[in-house]
This record gives structure tokens, sequence and C-alpha cells, in this order.
């Protein structure tokens, strides 16, 4: 696999990367799936698509955000130089808005009116419900009851910008059960209405439509990088749940063989208890309209997945992970609930940087290795997201009630 | 000839069409599905549709996803619902059996494999949901080689265009889902239903069955009118989930509404 000329020629045009991707739905969403599809092609190749999707990046979501050096955490990691790419500085605070930009057009120009998608930290919730209020759509939000506990505060912006916030209380009440019921309303609502899907995953053309639009991470850091040092990083580091930080951020370099890239997944407990590993503690399967690694039984049944991060906890990941994991592009790597946690503090006490319990766990894997490697090694660590809608998630998992005041 | 052709020409010397009966393996437990299911053809079920619980049933609403949810509490596994097909198949070698579901557990077993396990257990089709024509044909071959049919589904979003491309490869019988949506919620009309039956069959000369939103004997005696089958699941389901939160048998009380179905199925065209 190592003679591949490009990693970046795929899906192939039945949606596959390798074995992985396809089109595992109802046949009642097919032709919905297979108009998606073609609305797509078509809007990727038309400039005024592309021109309106730049502009609202631009004057909307804030970009490009920064490639920032962390001078502090670069000294005590004791090693790579770090650089932090800012997806935190977003209008909304994730990355997530950049794809929800992307896909509200192609709605629009669809012509569906009603929106609906899932959410697990809430991220992509509150980012479809931004786009929704923008362009004044109709916007149902599918989140698990769990966490809608342990992300109150993403749940009332949503309420706040418009959207319908609908609990889900089958399963574990989790990011899995959230993705059934979209496509239960989807196949029920056809006609009118389109399913947002936050992530690199789903059935084909979403995994490579929602990468494409989250390309403009990587693409920013490729010249940001240039202008900073004169040259093109030496490693790239995220988290991955469904990974479209992770892809965005990596797609751009892939055909860049010097450049050693590695993906962080959840290792909540431990991999020899509950967890979110999809590729390390997982094997390949077909859920949510694609094939791909996921954690599962002997039997097929998918398991609960565990991770303090709610936007994490996803028993499955982008097929187009499973494939460049399988070609050994990209190392993939875990850390626990507990390394995330530490990261959290460490980059806020030392950057006055909050970041996403998510974007945690590629700084904790960073800390990890950052300082067997020389002084003159430029890492970047994708920044997803701030981290203010898990302060009470961190306050409850370090025992700090704070007087009750959470 | 297969079982399910042979079925389907008895039921054409019969002019009537066919009750299709769905009920969930493991549910509320082994023993008493497998009771239901050795006594279904008894209580008039032509052809019998039997689930593999799944833990994330995308496609269903809230009958069959409890249904399945207490089914893998009870320890439900494909290996049990084979060993529960092999069983029924000891008393009765005639009434076709269609294993329904969704593709996941099938993959994790091995495609060519299950083929070959499922033909011996006694299964004569697969319904997999989540296996559109798109993807099919990483089974289809397997289907082929162990003279299983492949049952493919069409819907209200089949038009002209998509409908060649669903029934090309279809054998046994084509199955419309007759509303946009999940199983055991909304019935489509008689005059829908039939329109659709209509244009389906001017792409295939196979017998079309119609499903979901089928809950009632006379629901079924009207669809019955209009295809050349009436498939009812989440009722028959719900029936017996009903009966043991009473303290009553389970299977029985599933049967009994079958009867009643049978009833309304063979008096429709009378």
């Amino acid at each position: 696999m190592t003679s591949l000329n490009t990693y970046r020629a795929g899906p192939d045009e039945r949606g596959h990367f390798g074995i992985f991707g396809g089109r595992y739905v109802a046949e009642t969403l097919m032709p919905l799936i297979l108009s998606v599809e073609k609305a797509y092609a078509e809007a990727k190749n038309d400039p005024a698509f592309q021109a309106e999707f730049r502009t609202l990046l631009k004057q909307y979501v804030g970009r490009p955000n920064p490639l920032y050096f962390a001078p502090r955490l670069t000294e005590a990691f004791g090693g790579a130089k770090i650089f932090l790419k800012r997806e935190d500085l977003n209008h909304t605070g994730a990355h997530k808005i950049n794809n929800c930009i992307g896909q509200i057009l192609l709605a629009k120009r669809m012509g569906k009116e009603r929106i609906i998608a899932e959410t697990g930290a809430g991220q992509h919730g509150v980012a479809t419900a931004t786009v929704c209020a923008l362009f004044g759509l109709k916007c149902v939000i599918y989140m698990g009851a769990t966490d809608i506990e342990r992300q109150a505060p993403n749940v009332y912006r949503m309420k706040l910008l418009g959207a319908e916030v609908r609990p889900v209380t089958s399963g574990a009440a989790t990011l899995k059960d959230a993705m059934n019921d979209a496509l239960r309303d989807w196949v029920t609502n056809v006609a009118d209405t389109y399913y947002l899907i936050g992530t690199v995953a789903g059935p084909h053309p979403f995994p490579a439509m929602v990468r494409d639009f989250q390309c403009v991470i990587g693409d920013e850091v490729r010249a940001q990088m240039l202008e900073a040092e004169g040259r093109l990083p030496d490693s790239l580091v995220a988290c991955i749940g469904g990974g479209s930080n992770a892809m965005g951020l990596f797609h751009p370099f892939l055909d860049d063989a010097s450049i050693r890239i590695i993906g962080v997944e959840a290792g909540g407990h431990g991999l020899d208890k509950l967890h979110a590993a999809s590729l390390t503690g997982g094997r390949p399967g077909v859920l949510h309209g694609n094939r791909t690694y996921l954690l599962q039984d002997d039997d097929g049944q998918i398991q609960e997945a565990h991770s303090i991060s709610a936007g994490l906890d996803y028993p499955g990941i982008g097929p187009e992970h499973s494939w460049l994991h399988e070609t050994k592009r990209v190392e993939y790597v875990w850390v626990t609930d507990d390394e995330a946690l530490a990261a959290f503090q460490q980059v806020t006490r030392l950057e006055g940087i909050i970041p996403a319990l998510e974007s945690s766990h590629a700084l904790a894997h960073a800390a990890k290795i950052a300082g067997q490697l020389p002084k003159d090694h430029l890492m970047v660590v994708n920044m997803s997201g701030r981290g203010d809608k898990d302060v009470n998630t961190v306050a409850r998992a370090l025992g700090d009630t704070f007087g009750g005041l959470l | 000839m297969s079982r399910m052709e042979a079925r389907f020409a008895k039921l054409a010397a019969e002019k009537r069409a066919a009750l299709v009966t769905y009920s969930m393996a493991f549910d509320p437990d082994r023993a008493a599905s497998q009771e239901l299911l050795n006594g279904l053809p008894g209580a008039g079920a032509d052809i019998i549709e039997f689930g593999m619980p799944f833990t994330d049933p995308m496609a269903d609403g809230p009958a069959i996803q409890y249904a399945a949810q207490r089914a893998l509490a009870a320890g439900g596994t494909l290996r049990g619902v084979l060993e529960m097909i092999a069983n029924f198949r000891q008393g009765d070698n005639e009434t076709p059996v269609v294993l329904m579901g969704y593709y996941n557990p099938i993959y994790s077993w091995g495609v060519e494999k299950f083929c070959a396990d499922a033909a011996k257990a006694g299964i004569d089709a697969l319904i997999i949901v989540d296996l559109p024509p798109e993807e099919a044909d990483e089974l289809l071959p397997h289907c082929r080689a162990n003279g299983i049919d492949f049952i493919f589904l069409t819907t209200p979003t089949s038009d002209d265009s998509r409908l060649p491309t669903i029934v090309g490869n279809a054998s046994g019988f084509v199955y419309y889902v007759s509303i946009a949506g999940i199983t055991g919620t909304a019935s489509a009309s008689a005059t829908a239903i039939g329109d659709a039956v209509s244009r389906i069959k001017k792409h295939t000369s196979l017998p079309v069955c119609v499903g979901f939103g089928i809950k009632t004997p006379e629901q079924a005696a009207e669809v019955a009118r209009l295809a050349d089958g009436a498939v009812v699941g989440s009722a028959i389901v719900q029936a017996a989930a009903d009966a043991k939160a009473r303290g009553e048998n389970p299977a029985q009380a599933a049967l009994a509404l079958v009867r009643e179905l049978a009833a309304g199925v063979r008096g429709a065209r009378g």
C-alpha cells in the first residue's frame, strides 16, 4: 500500500475508501442520498457556491483563525515546537461550523426547508442551530438524554437560537442513539428534510463532503506554517471521535510523505475497560450508513462507547480514517479520560486557553511525545474547540464544587 | 421449486393473498418466541418473517425497538436464531421463512458462511434493511449459491427510474414499504397502496407484498385485495408484549391476533 501515488483520490464513485464507506441505508433514503450526491457534485464545481462558502467562512466564522505558536507549552513539553490551530476561535467555538456553513448552502440549493442533526457535545447542534437561524430554516436537533445533562449550556444555546432539541432516551442515550433517531426522522420526513451530518461518517457522500468543507483547516495550516517557519510542519496531531477536525487538518497533507500524522482516539477508562477507541479496540462492521471500524461484540452487536468527552463518545469512526489506518498512512493512538483531564488543566494554566475536552485528547498525546522530539521539530495540534462547555464536567471529575457554585 | 415459489403457487390456486407475519426472535425470551414461531402456520401465517435482534434498529419504530432490546437482554444471538429456525423446520417443511434484520450481525458472521449456514437451518429468504441494491452485490452471489432469495424493498420514494434498479436482481417477492417512515407508525391509504402495487407490477412479474402500518384484520383484508401479500409486524410484537405485561402467555396472545388477521386475509376476496 505504500506505493500509492496519492492518498487524496478517494472515495470511488460508489463512495468506498478501500472496503470502507459506502451507502448502507434503507431504500426509502436511497433516492435522497443519490440526489444529495448529485447536488454536491454540482455545487463543488460551481464557482458561485464556492465563493459564497469562502465569504461566509471569512465574514461570519472569522477565518482564517491563527496558527498560534505556544511558547510555554513548548517549554513545558521540552522538545518539539508546539503550534495550536485555533479552531476554538471560530464563531460558535469549534471547527463544526465550517461544515455547517457548507451543508446549509447545499440544503438551500436543494430547496430543503427543515434541517435535522444529531449532536454529542452539543457543538455540532449549536453550529447547526446557528446556520439555521442565519438562513431562517426550521431546525430539529437530536441529542442523547445523558449528553443533554452533561452539556446543559449548549442545550440552552440551541434553544435560544430557535432550534427544537429532542431528547433521545434509547440505548445509553448518547451520540449513537441520537444518530439512530435522526435517521428515523429523515426516513419519515424525506421530502422536505435535510440531515446535516456533523462528522466525516454516514452514507456517501457525507464522509467526503464533510471532509472537503473541513479541509480549510489544513489548507490554512499549510500557508500559515510556510509563512511562520518557511517550511511544512513535521507532525500533525488531532483528536478523533467521528474524525472531522482530524480529517480537515490531515487531508491536505496526506501526500507529503515526510509528515508524521497522528489521530488520537478516546481511551476512556482504558482499553480493557469502557472506551471509545474504535480503531484500536474495534473491527470493521456496518452502522449508520457506512462500513468502518466499530466497537462490537462477537455477534456483531454494537457496544456502548465511553469517553469523558461527549463529542468522542461514539463506537465508530469515519470510514476514511479506517482506510488511512489500514494503509498505515496515519498513526492512530489513544489517551485516557485522566490524561485528557490533565492536559485540559495544563494547557489552561500555561497558555490561558481553555481547550475542549475533545481537543484535550490531542494535547495529551502531544505532551507524551513532544519531549522526545528535537527542538526544531514543528508540531501542529488541532485546538478543535474551546472548553467553556466542559467546565461543569471537569469540575465534577476533579471533585471541585466551588462551594456549591456548580 | 423453492418453498417460496410453491407457497405462492398454492396461494394463486386458492385465489388469495398471503398473510406474512413478523415476530422477533428471543422476544420476550427464547421459549416464548419458539412457541410463537412454531404456532404460526397453524394460526394461518402463510409466510413467516423472523426478526434478528440488533442494537441499532434504525428503520424501526418503538414496538420493534423495544422487542430488540428485550431479545438481546434475553440472550438473543444470531446462532440462537438459526437454531430456532432449524427447530421450526423439524415440524414444518413448507412454510417459507424470511430472516429479517440489519446487516452487521451477518457481516460479522461472514457473508459466505452465513448464507450456507442459513440455508442449512431452513431459511428461504433474507430482508436486510440497510443493504440497498447499491451495496447488495457483496451478499447476492452467496444467497444465489445457497438458494436463498434476497427480498428487495420498494418504497413511496422508489420512482419509475429507480424501480428497475431495485427489482432487477429481485427474487422470491418484492416488498413494498407503504409509507416513508419507520415500522409500526402511520398507515397508507388504499388508493396509494393500489397505485404503488400497479406501478411496481409494471416492472416485475414477482408477487408484491405490502407492509408497514398494517395493524388490524380490516387493514390486512384491504391490502389483501390490492396486493399478493399483507405483512403485519409491530401489531403482533405489541400484542405479545402487552400480554406479557398483563401476566398472560405472550405467544398465545400473538397467535390469537394472527388467527384474526388470517381470517381477514382469507375473506378479503370472497
